[in-house]
C-alpha cells in the first residue's frame, strides 16, 4: 500500500504540479477564456498557425457542407495521400489516414482499401458531427499526410509519434515523446497505455521513458530502444512551439508537435489544458520551471531568447554541452531573473 | 476572500438571529404532535330549512388549536358561543334527504399548554327517589370514611362499581343509572363539585369514532377526570373534552336519524413548523407557501448540500464522475427511491441501457435523435421494471419512477462514448466514481440535522456557498493525485 502513495508533501518538495493548481494558478490565470476557440478547433488553429507562417501540415481542403463533398471529389482522386480530420474531434476519432491511391481504390494506413463513396461517407459523418466531442455539426479538414521520419520508425507503431511541449509565456518548459502503443489503441494518451518519453530541453534527448507509470526501456510493440532517443530538429522545434505563444496568447500552452522527414518540425495540434502526465515521463515537477518563469521580466523578448533561455535554464547538460542556436554568449539571454 | 467572509457572516448571523428571535430550532429533534380531527355529522333532512349545532371543543390544557374549518356544501356556517361552550351552527332554508356535515380541527399536543380552569358551577343535585336515595346513602356512607378528599372519594366509588360481585346497594342503583351518571350524581350528593363530560379518545388513524362519557370533579382548583370504567385518568394527553357543559354534543333541527363520528390522524411535524407559524416575517418566509411547494423547496433546498459534496469528491478527492452534477440529481432520486434500491435499480437501467445503446452505435444516428432514441428507452425500460417488479410483489420497484429520465439517457449516452474511447474500465471508474459521489451526498442530504437546517434556515447557504467559493481557490494536492505521482515515491 505504501507504494501506491506518496505524501503531498514530498510532491510539494519535488514541485509536482496539480489539477487544481494548474486549474487555478496558470490556466485561469494565463488563459483567457476567449483564446480558447482557437485551439479548440483545429482548422482555426490551422489558420491563424498558417497565417503567422508556422510550419503546418498543408491544409489541403476544408469540407464544411454536404455538397461541398462532391465538388471535392475530382480534387481527391487526384491526391495519392491525404488526411482526413474533424476539426473539433476529440481523442483521434475519425481520423483517416489514406497513404496511396491506385485503380483498387484508396489504401488507409492499416492497409484496407476503401472506395471513393467510402470516403464521401466519411466526410458525411464528420459533417454531421459524429466524430467530434458532443455530437456537434463539424467541418472536415483534409490535409497533407506526415511521413515519419525514419528516425522514429523504429518506435512508431500505429500513428506518428508525436512531441508534446508545455509553453509557459512563450517559454518552452517541458517536453515529451509520445508514442502510441497497441495497448493504448493507437492514440497518444499516457493514461491510455502510451509510452511517455520525457526529452531534455536543451538537447532533445530522452531522459526516461515511461508507460502506465512505469519505467521501460523499449518499446512494447516494436522493441525499439527507448534510451538513445534525440529528436532531430530541435531548436528549430523549440521555436516553433514558442512562436505559439504570440500566435494565440494563451500563456500556459501544450504544443503537438510531428516531425515530418521531409519538412521536419510541423504543429499538429495546440491544447488549453495540457495534461500533467509530462512530469511523470520527465521524472520531474513542472512546478519550480513554471515559477522561474513567472520572475522573468517579460518585455520585447524575442522567441529566439525565450528559446535560448529555456535551452539553458532547463537542460540537464551544463551549458557548455549544448549547441545553443542563438546566442552562446548568454549576455541577451532571454530576460533576467529579479 | 472578502466575500467569504460577508457570505459566511451573513448567513451564520441571520441564522442566529432567527433562531434566537424566532425561536426557530437549531437542531430537528423536537417534533411535535399534531392532531387533526374530523367530526363527520350525517342526518337525514326532512326538506324544510334546517339547523345543525355542533358542540366544539373547549379550550383546555394539553391541546392548542392551531386550525379549524368546515365543509358543508350549501350550508350556512357560523360559530356561536352557548353556556360558556362554543357551538358550530349550521342552517340551510331548504333542504333534503341523506345530509353530511365536516368540521375540522387541528390541535397541537403540548404538555405545557395551560388554560385557566372553569370554576364549577352549583348545580342542584339530584333529588332520588325511594328506594335510590336509602341506597345511595348507604354507598356513600360506606365509602366516605374510607376516602381523603373528592378525589380519593371518586376512585373509591369507581372501584366499587366495577366489582365483579356488586354491592347491593349498587346494583340496585346501576339498573336504574348509567355508570356515569351515577358516579356523577353520588359525588355531587356527598357534596363535592363534579359534571359530566363528553371525552374524544385521541387515537392515531381511528375513523367513525364516538364520544365517550366521563365524569370530571373538583379539587384544589382543577377538573380531575374520572373515565367511570376504569376510575382517576392519570394520563389525559390522548383525551379531548369535547363537551362540558349539559347539553347534547349534536342538535339537529329538521332532520332525523342524525349522528357525530369522529375521525382523527397525528402528524409529526417540527416545533420550527409551528413556532414559526407565529413568528413575524412569516409572510415572506418559505413556511407561507403552500404545503405542496413547501415539500418541493425541502428538496431545492438541498440540491446546494449536494452541490457542495460534488465540488468536494471533484477538488479534494479528484473522483471522476460521467456528468458533472448528475450524481446530485441521482441523490436526489435516491431520497424518494431509499439507497439500496435506489443503486439497484440504477445500475440495472444504466447497464441495460448500455447494452442496448451498443446496437444504436451501428445504426450511426445523429446526436440528438440518439439521445431521444435512448430516453424513449430508458422509459421503456422503467415501465417493464415497475410492472415486472410489482407482479412480482417488489414495491421498492416502483420508485424507478423517481429516476429524472433525461439525465438516464445522457449518462447512459457519455458512458456509451467512454466506453467507445477509453473502453470499459474507464467506464467503471467514471460509473464507480459517479454512484460514489451519490451515495455520500445522499448521506449528507439524507440526515434529518441538514434537511432541517437547509429549510428552516435557508440563510445557511450562504455559507455553502462561501466553502464553495473557498474550494475554487483551493490550489492543493487532490487525494488521488498522491496515488497517480506515487512514482515520485523515492
Amino acid at each position: 500500500m505504501s507504494r501506491e502513495w506518496v505524501s503531498p508533501r514530498t510532491l510539494h518538495r519535488l514541485g509536482i504540479l496539480g489539477m487544481n493548481q494548474r486549474n487555478v494558478d496558470f490556466i485561469s490565470r494565463y488563459n483567457s477564456r476567449d483564446r480558447f476557440p482557437l485551439v479548440d478547433d483545429k482548422l482555426r488553429t490551422k489558420l491563424i498557425a498558417e497565417k503567422a507562417k508556422l510550419n503546418v501540415p498543408k491544409l489541403l481542403h476544408v469540407v464544411r457542407t454536404q455538397h461541398q463533398i462532391e465538388e471535392i471529389q475530382h480534387d481527391l482522386i487526384k491526391l495519392n495521400e491525404f488526411v482526413v480530420k474533424p476539426a473539433q474531434g476529440s481523442g483521434g476519432k475519425g481520423i483517416l489516414v489514406i497513404i496511396d491511391q491506385n485503380e483498387n481504390g484508396f489504401t488507409k494506413s492499416s492497409g484496407d482499401v476503401l472506395d471513393l463513396n467510402d470516403i464521401k461517407r466519411h466526410l458525411s459523418n464528420t459533417l454531421s458531427g459524429l466524430h467530434s466531442l458532443g455530437g456537434k455539426p463539424d467541418v472536415a479538414i483534409i490535409e497533407t499526410l506526415v511521413r515519419v521520419s525514419p528516425l522514429f520508425s523504429h518506435i512508431s507503431h500505429e500513428g506518428v509519434p508525436d512531441i508534446r511541449l508545455i509553453v509557459f509565456r512563450g517559454y518552452p518548459v517541458m517536453g515529451m515523446l509520445r508514442l502510441a502503443t497497441h495497448a493504448s489503441d493507437g492514440k497518444a494518451n499516457l493514461h491510455q497505455g502510451a509510452v511517455g518519453v520525457g526529452l531534455d530541453i536543451g538537447t532533445g534527448r530522452a531522459i526516461a521513458a515511461v508507460q502506465n507509470n512505469k519505467l521501460v526501456t523499449t518499446h512494447p510493440d516494436t522493441g525499439g530502444d527507448l534510451t538513445n532517443i534525440s529528436v532531430p530538429d530541435w531548436p528549430k522545434l523549440l521555436n516553433l512551439a514558442a512562436r505559439c505563444y504570440e500566435v494565440t496568447q494563451l500563456g500556459y500552452l501544450g504544443c503537438d508537435i510531428v516531425i515530418d522527414q521531409d519538412k521536419g518540425p510541423l504543429l499538429l495540434e495546440l491544447n488549453a489544458r495540457p495534461g500533467l502526465s509530462i512530469q511523470i515521463a520527465n521524472d520531474e515537477g513542472l512546478l519550480p520551471r513554471l515559477r522561474q518563469v513567472e520572475q522573468l521580466e517579460d518585455y520585447y523578448v524575442t522567441v529566439e531568447d525565450r528559446v535560448d533561455f529555456s535551452m539553458r535554464t532547463f537542460s540537464h547538460y551544463s551549458v557548455d554541452q549544448l549547441e545553443l542556436p542563438y546566442q552562446t554568449d548568454g549576455k541577451s539571454q532571454g530576460g533576467t531573473i529579479t | 476572500m472578502f466575500l467569504v467572509v460577508l457570505l459566511l457572516v451573513t448567513g451564520l448571523g441571520t441564522a442566529t438571529f432567527r433562531h434566537n428571535a424566532y425561536r426557530i430550532p437549531l437542531l430537528p429533534g423536537t417534533q411535535q404532535t399534531v392532531w387533526q380531527v374530523e367530526a363527520r355529522v350525517e342526518y337525514f333532512a326532512d326538506g324544510g330549512s334546517t339547523q345543525v349545532l355542533l358542540t366544539l371543543p373547549p379550550e383546555q390544557r394539553g391541546f392548542r388549536s392551531i386550525n379549524e374549518s368546515s365543509a358543508s356544501s350549501g350550508f350556512g356556517f357560523e360559530l356561536s358561543t352557548h353556556g360558556g361552550q362554543q357551538r358550530a351552527h349550521w342552517t340551510k332554508r331548504n333542504a333534503s334527504g341523506e345530509q353530511v356535515l365536516y368540521y375540522k380541527l387541528e390541535l397541537v399536543q403540548d404538555a405545557g399548554y395551560r388554560v385557566p380552569a372553569e370554576e364549577p358551577k352549583s348545580e342542584p343535585s339530584r333529588a332520588w327517589d325511594e328506594p335510590y336515595l336509602t341506597a345511595a346513602l348507604q354507598v356513600l356512607q360506606a365509602e366516605i370514611p374510607e376516602s381523603a378528599d373528592e378525589k380519593s372519594l371518586a376512585q373509591q366509588l369507581t372501584r366499587q362499581m366495577n366489582r365483579e360481585r356488586l354491592d347491593q346497594n349498587l346494583s340496585l342503583l346501576l339498573d336504574k343509572y348509567s355508570e356515569p351518571e351515577l358516579l356523577h350524581d353520588l359525588l355531587n350528593t356527598a357534596g363535592a363539585s363534579a359534571r359530566a363530560v363528553q371525552v374524544l379518545e385521541l387515537q392515531d388513524g381511528r375513523r367513525r369514532q364516538s364520544l365517550k362519557e366521563f365524569v370530571q370533579v373538583w379539587q384544589d382548583g382543577e377538573w380531575h377526570l374520572i373515565d367511570p370504567s376504569r376510575g382517576l385518568v392519570t394520563d389525559d394527553r390522548q383525551l379531548l373534552l369535547w363537551q362540558t357543559t349539559t347539553p347534547a354534543v349534536l342538535e339537529v333541527l329538521g332532520g332525523t336519524n342524525s349522528g357525530v363520528t369522529f375521525s382523527m390522524i397525528s402528524q409529526s411535524r417540527s416545533a420550527a413548523a409551528l413556532t414559526s407559524e407565529r413568528a413575524p416575517g412569516y409572510d415572506i418566509s418559505l413556511y407561507s407557501l403552500p404545503i405542496a411547494e413547501q415539500g418541493m423547496f425541502k428538496l431545492i433546498m438541498l440540491l446546494p448540500v449536494g452541490a457542495l459534496v460534488v465540488v468536494l469528491m471533484r477538488v479534494l478527492v479528484g473522483l471522476k464522475t460521467s456528468g458533472t452534477f448528475m450524481p446530485v440529481l441521482i441523490a436526489l432520486a435516491f431520497l424518494q427511491t431509499e439507497l439500496v434500491p435506489g443503486l439497484v435499480s440504477f445500475i440495472l437501467v444504466v447497464s441495460l441501457g448500455l447494452t442496448i445503446r451498443s446496437y444504436l452505435s451501428d445504426l450511426n444516428l445523429l446526436l440528438v435523435a440518439r439521445i431521444a432514441t435512448l430516453v424513449i428507452l430508458v422509459i421503456g425500460i422503467i415501465t417493464v421494471f415497475s410492472v415486472l417488479s410489482y407482479q412480482f410483489g417488489f414495491n421498492a420497484g416502483l420508485t424507478i419512477t423517481f429516476f429524472p429520465m433525461i439525465i438516464l439517457a445522457w449518462t447512459i449516452e457519455r458512458m456509451s462514448i467512454t466506453w467507445e474511447e477509453a473502453g470499459p474500465q474507464e467506464v467503471l471508474l467514471q460509473g464507480g466514481g459517479s454512484l460514489l459521489v451519490a451515495t455520500l451526498a445522499f448521506l449528507v442530504m439524507d440526515q434529518e440535522i441538514t434537511r432541517h437546517l437547509a429549510f428552516n434556515f435557508p440563510e445557511l447557504h450562504f455559507c455553502v456557498l462561501a466553502v464553495i467559493l473557498l474550494l475554487g481557490r483551493y490550489t492543493g494536492y487532490r487525494l488521488l493525485e498522491l496515488h497517480r505521482f506515487a512514482v515520485f515515491k523515492k
